[in-house]
């Protein structure tokens, strides 16, 4: 099979992967830096090259209202946000989840207000990251459309049934042009494979009721039956891109790792700013220095068991998070990974990175192997940095 | 009351049993209680109608259905089918709230 390599934004190539799927509904708001996604959609609708309904909405909240609806009703359904966008669907995006739709959404990360701020932070992700839905990171417009292509498969299996998230960085991935190779059309689909709702209100012949009150009664065991899913769906996502690595030479797993088979010091990261990080990785593992980057592709589920095995035995790990836990203990992704480790003695360390948009450039990169160094051998540093910020 | 067993729950409370509303009985929420003076009634169907539940109870079996009353289990005393009750035999209803005493 040959694959086309072509020059497109990561919006533009997330677009394509969910055109690809051929979806009945897909609910419309707009909002930076997402807004060129859909437009690019609308786009394919408007010259006829997509059949996709599409909903246009008053806002997110009504966004992911529309695309529960849909997805209920029987129809393969994605949408689209960023930031503010992503916080005003909050009540929904729960829904979703709970009433186990397999809805696919492209989350273009971008930071929260206030001040107001259209740039780049995980911030938007990890407020919803108790919502039920399974995240996917990615580091370019590549993985993002993989991720994309992916996600319905995950999505819609029998032992998930679950929304997916498909997160890539605003602007850094978003709008910038990149080189990917994309999928033909039927192939994609081939792999995709055709939908077909378990239950759907619009099959009249077998009436169901969908999200009706479920109070002390039964709402504990839906619950219970929702936890269940977590640890099938991490089996699923492997499952699932063992197939995507076979038919395209791209494999994924819950985490790539880098340069990580020796590697004493260890740089955990997601999304964009690992490119950056391979970089000067490079450089210093030529000058006999070994470190490695481990990049979180799977954040939800979190892949506990995985990262405990791949950092065991590590002499010193830096946790760098694009995104802050006010009044926590350093960013979202450290507080995990720490507890994954809990009972190794591997010391864990936070870094704050990036927030607004922040450039995460080679110098900070290299602030985090010196301090990693620093404590591989012995010395002692805060639990809880701040990277690239003016003193 | 028995409980659904946890294997047979339907995910995302799914319910796939059409019309089990019937057997969920929400009467004892009421404070006031419809009384049907059937001397009154010109089989309208207006309270069949307006009801927000099934606590109108039909006679079907016949050419036209029949008014026979309220099913006390599912009506909560909104008073709907009172209010749109037409005052049609000489200016009186056929449904009227009265305080239910306990």
């Amino acid at each position: 099979m040959e694959q086309k390599l072509v020059a497109l934004s990561g919006n533009e190539a997330v677009a394509y992967a969910f055109k690809q799927a051929l979806p009945h509904v897909a609910a419309v708001f707009p909002i930076t830096p997402q807004t060129e996604m859909m437009h690019k959609y609308a786009e394919f609708v408007a010259n006829g090259e997509s059949d996709t309904e599409m909903i246009l909405v008053e806002s997110e909240h009504s966004a992911m209202s529309a695309a529960v609806g849909a997805s209920a009703a029987g129809a393969r359904t994605f949408t689209a946000t960023s930031s503010a966008g992503f916080a005003l669907m909050w009540e929904v995006v729960y829904i979703a989840a709970s009433l186990r739709l397999p809805i696919c959404m492209a989350l273009v990360n971008r930071a929260l207000s206030g001040n107001i701020n259209i740039h780049c932070d995980h911030s938007d992700s990890m407020g919803g990251r108790d919502a039920g839905w399974i995240h996917l990171f990615a580091e370019n417009a590549q993985e993002a459309y993989d991720n994309a292509i992916m996600s319905w498969r995950i999505a819609e299996h029998m032992d998930v049934r679950l929304p997916v998230m498909v997160n890539y960085d605003g602007f850094i991935i978003s709008h910038t042009a990149d080189a990917l190779h994309m999928l033909p059309d039927d192939v994609a689909y081939k792999f995709i494979g055709k939908y077909k709702a378990d239950y759907a209100l619009l099959d009249v012949e077998n009436p169901i009721t969908v999200g009706p009150l479920d109070l002390t009664d039964y709402y504990f065991e839906h619950k219970a039956s929702q936890l269940a899913a977590y640890p099938r769906a991490l089996e699923v996502i492997k499952k699932v891109s063992d197939e995507f690595g076979e038919l395209t030479g791209r494999y994924y797993d819950h985490c790539e790792e880098y340069m990580m088979d020796d590697a004493d010091m260890v740089m955990v990261m997601l999304g964009s700013s690992a490119g950056t990080a391979k970089d000067v990785i490079d450089e210093y593992r030529e000058k006999g220095v070994k470190v490695g980057l481990l990049k979180i592709r799977t954040f939800r589920p979190f892949p506990f068991d995985y990262l405990s095995k791949v950092l065991a035995g590590r002499k010193a790990v830096a946790v760098l998070d694009r995104s802050a836990s006010y009044g926590g203990q350093g960013g979202p992704v450290f507080m995990e990974l720490r507890h994954a480790m809990y009972g190794q003695q591997v010391p864990i360390y936070s870094y704050i990175y990036g927030l607004g948009g922040r450039d995460f450039d080679l110098h900070q990169v290299e602030t985090v192997i010196k301090d990693l160094q620093k404590v591989a051998a012995g010395g002692e540093m805060n639990n809880v940095n701040l990277l690239g910020i003016r003193s | 009351m028995s409980f659904i067993k946890n294997d047979d729950l339907h995910e995302g409370g799914i319910i796939r049993d059409a019309g089990n509303a019937e057997t969920y009985k929400t009467g004892d929420w009421r404070n006031f209680v419809p009384e049907f003076i059937e001397a009154n009634c010109i089989q309208c169907m207006f309270c069949w109608i307006y009801c927000p539940d099934s606590a109108i109870e039909i006679d079907t079996s016949g050419d036209k259905p029949i008014m026979k009353g309220i099913i006390l289990d599912h009506c909560k005393g909104c008073g709907i089918c009172a209010h749109e009750c037409p005052p049609a035999k000489k200016g009186k209803s056929a449904l009227v709230m009265v305080r239910e005493e306990k």
